[in-house]
């Protein structure tokens, strides 16, 4: 029973710990887009195309 | 015309020489999407990150400073088919998604707490029938209490601080029976602990806790999510103004951005975005989402223009003003306020089942305690027993009774394109018996349509089509609209206020007022038959051929009305618009009772009427004359097209052509009803069964966990089921 002792404190340390990564992953906004993550997970991970250029023209204001 | 939007107001820069822009998107909803955006915006280059919200259908963009010109995204997202325009948090917004990760933080800590004190608990409640020492025992419990009472110090905060609050104001409400059940629970076992008994509530406080905090997540969730898909609706109506940035130039800007004293542009064709003053210019308005009146009305110097104000024929400039002095905005707002102070009356469900559950259960405990003092128990016994029967008639059933079923039954009714704005918007919506709808762009659609296309051969219609292409008039986008035109014709010039007209296959070829093309007679003809249409008269060489636009139904209101009286839901049309026009209306959906020429104060008054004869009243309606009745209502909807005020009012918003979300929204309302009583019900069955067992004194911490926990469970399956959707 003396092992009690230690066991029950560590078994809350690591139960810590795992409250801790949620806060963490919380905070980091791993939680705002629910949906999107879920599929994430199973979209194929294809490397960028080819880049293209697009055109870069700025449209300053219009002038009457 | 998307690629003159002023970027500036909405760029956010970050430490780093970056820059961020926030776009809403329509369009988004699958994942193939997000992963076809992300790809395509990703690979132009010096674009940092591309990273698209699929809950919220946002898409979050950053790039190095000053090199690409944000329009590219826009025009990128078009190319893909999406429409996307830049976007700003608001303050509601941000508030609300603040409270929501507060309250899942707390819940987290709670949750954390709960499973690791049943760790502790269940070898005290299994040791307590076998050989545990008493010294151990002691040693688990103040363990206990280490774990749970600095984390319910933490998480249990929101409704210490709701119902110290509520005291304060001298009221009541659903966390004072919590907060006084979660205090004494704890304090109690605090005692006990130090007096080496035999059982503590540590462990049923901290899971009434957590329980809890998952039905004010939930309904916090609702409301954010809500919310988040009201602002992207609002960035994509695109409320842009032509503002004068010097005497000659004119910049659009985001209507936001519009301060009171700014001189605006307003063109053939637009949408007036601002409220104010016209100082120049002259021309026919169509003010039919202001007053519902479909006629045009004609703007001059001086003349008052609203946000909804559509231009028809000239060029205006307007002088934007805070809060128009006109009489009908003035009143508008008197009479809203005075509407919102009458509906906030209206009491909720979990606050009726509340009131009625705190007395009684206190009464309980305390009738328990005098019971066992009477039949010569010890005073601490006594209480320990009172609040037993305290823990075990927890709420938490009750607290996650109406907020489960409501989360899940708004999220099926946002499916099918409702949005609700207020959280006890199905409650209300549920019970209504009496639907009244606006006419002008609720029962119909908020653009015109030519009505007399059969009568005018093909070709003509095509050829007019094409003409109509070169016109920003209204009334002659519904022809080219109508024709399915898409190759304008050349050399066409407009006259401002007549019409256009140009050169085809050598005759003279024109489109605009009868007079113009010398059609006159033809065009009284026309109206005689339809008085309430606008005419438009197209001349190509001799022939003449009149054009009557009008507003089209929305395809499936007939059936909505029909569908309404099989609920038994009378239905009926109180509109501004002239009596012609809502008696045809009238006629055409099987509407008996209707009402024209309403103004906002009549629209009020007939559903006081209604509702001092104790019928509950749906308004459905899109102007800014309906906002005082959408106020006045037991329940109100607009849809997505109304002007920002009513939709501000409005416990829902409905999206697309349709009509049918209205039919949806009361009977899943209904259904969800139907559920939230049910889960009453199940909560009340359960401290039925509960209590008695407690009274007794036989509850001991393991069956008031075991029965808190089957309860909850059982109301969260219950409120699943207000996911499958009756066709409708």
């Amino acid at each position: 029973m003396e092992v009690l002792v230690y066991l029950v404190p560590l078994a809350l340390a690591l139960g810590f710990v795992g409250l801790l990564g949620f806060l963490w992953s919380l905070k980091s906004g791993q939680y705002d887009d629910l949906d999107g993550a879920a599929w994430r997970a199973v979209a194929d991970d294809e490397p960028n195309g080819p880049s293209t250029p697009g055109p870069t023209s700025a449209n300053g204001p219009a002038r009457l | 015309m998307q690629a003159d939007i002023d970027f500036s107001h909405y760029l956010k820069r970050t430490g780093a020489g970056l820059l961020q822009l926030d776009l809403a998107v329509e369009g988004i909803n699958c994942a193939s999407c997000m992963g076809k955006i992300e790809r395509n915006l990703s690979s132009i280059p010096d674009v940092t990150s591309a990273r698209v919200n699929l809950t919220d259908h946002r898409l979050a963009l950053e790039w190095k400073a000053g090199a690409l010109d944000p329009a590219l995204f826009v025009k990128r997202l078009a190319e893909l088919g999406y429409r996307a325009y830049p976007f700003q948090r608001n303050n509601a917004e941000t508030l609300e998604t603040e409270r929501a990760r507060s309250l899942l933080r707390r819940l987290s800590v709670a949750a954390f707490a709960a499973m690791n004190v049943m760790m502790l608990s269940i070898p005290v409640w299994s040791g307590n029938v076998s050989d545990m020492l008493p010294e151990q025992r002691d040693f688990f419990h103040w363990l206990s209490a280490l774990i749970v009472l600095p984390a319910a110090a933490y998480s249990a905060q929101p409704f210490l601080s709701s119902a110290f609050a509520a005291l304060r104001a001298r009221r009541a409400n659903m966390d004072v029976p919590i907060s006084i059940g979660i205090l004494l629970a704890l304090a109690t076992s605090l005692i006990e602990t130090i007096g080496h008994a035999e059982h503590t509530y540590f462990d049923a406080a901290i899971m009434l806790i957590a329980f809890l905090l998952a039905g004010r997540y939930l309904d916090q969730n609702m409301r954010r999510r809500t919310r988040a898909f009201a602002s992207n609706l609002a960035a994509l109506k695109a409320e842009t103004a032509a503002k004068f940035i010097s005497p000659t130039e004119i910049r659009t800007v985001p209507a936001a951005a519009i301060k009171p004293g700014d001189i605006v542009l307003l063109r053939p064709g637009e949408c007036c975005t601002v409220d104010g003053n016209v100082i120049e210019g002259r021309s026919e308005v169509d003010q039919s989402l202001i007053t519902g009146e479909t006629l045009p009305a004609i703007a001059t110097p001086g003349s008052a223009v609203f946000a909804g104000t559509l231009v028809r024929s000239g060029t205006l400039r307007v002088r934007a003003t805070a809060a128009s002095g006109d009489t009908l905005l003035a009143e508008v707002s008197r009479l809203l306020d005075h509407a919102l102070q009458a509906r906030s009356r209206y009491l909720r469900l979990a606050e009726r089942a509340s009131r009625l559950y705190a007395p009684i259960v206190h009464a309980t405990a305390f009738l328990t305690m005098l019971g066992w003092l009477a039949s010569g128990a010890t005073f601490h016994d006594s209480v320990v027993t009172a609040i037993a029967v305290l823990i075990i008639t927890c709420p938490c059933a009750l607290g996650l009774a109406i907020p489960a079923v409501q989360t899940v039954a708004s999220g099926a009714l946002f499916r099918s394109g409702v949005l609700l704005n207020a959280g006890d918007a199905i409650e209300r919506i549920a019970g209504v018996n009496r639907v009244i709808f606006d006419k002008t762009g609720t029962l119909t659609l908020p653009e015109l349509d030519v009505a007399n296309l059969a009568s005018i051969p093909d070709d003509v219609v095509k050829l007019a089509g094409r003409l109509a292409l070169s016109s920003r008039h209204p009334v002659a986008a519904a022809v080219a609209r109508a024709a399915g035109a898409s190759e304008p014709l050349a050399d066409i010039e407009e006259e401002p206020g007549r019409g256009v007209q140009g050169y085809y296959e050598g005759a003279p070829i024109r489109l605009g007022r009868p007079s113009f093309c010398g059609a006159d007679i033809l065009a009284d003809e026309v109206l005689c038959r339809d008085p309430e249409a606008s005419v438009v008269a197209f001349s190509h060489g001799g022939a003449k051929h009149v054009f009557a636009v009008r507003q089209r139904m929305r395809p499936d209101a007939a059936e909505v009305v029909a569908g309404l009286a099989r609920l038994g839901i009378m239905v009926e049309i109180v509109s501004g618009d002239r009596e012609p026009a809502v008696r045809r209306a009238a006629e055409t959906l099987g509407i008996h009772k209707w009402r024209a020429n309403v103004s906002p104060v009549d629209k009020v008054a007939r559903i006081e009427s209604l509702t001092s004869r104790s019928y509950k009243v749906l308004m459905v309606g899109d102007g800014l004359n309906d906002a005082p009745a959408l106020a006045a209502a037991h329940a109100s909807m607009s849809p997505v097209t109304a002007t920002h005020m009513s939709q501000a009012v409005a416990d829902a918003v409905f999206l697309g052509e349709r009509l049918g979300p209205v039919m949806t929204a009361v009977s899943g309302s209904r259904r969800a009803l139907l559920l939230m009583r049910q889960n009453l019900w199940l909560a009340v069955v359960y401290n039925v069964l509960a209590v008695p067992v407690a009274i007794a004194g036989l509850v001991t911490p393991l069956i008031a966990a075991a029965a808190m926990s089957a309860s909850s469970v059982l109301v969260m399956l219950n409120a699943l089921r207000a996911r499958t959707r009756e066709a409708v």
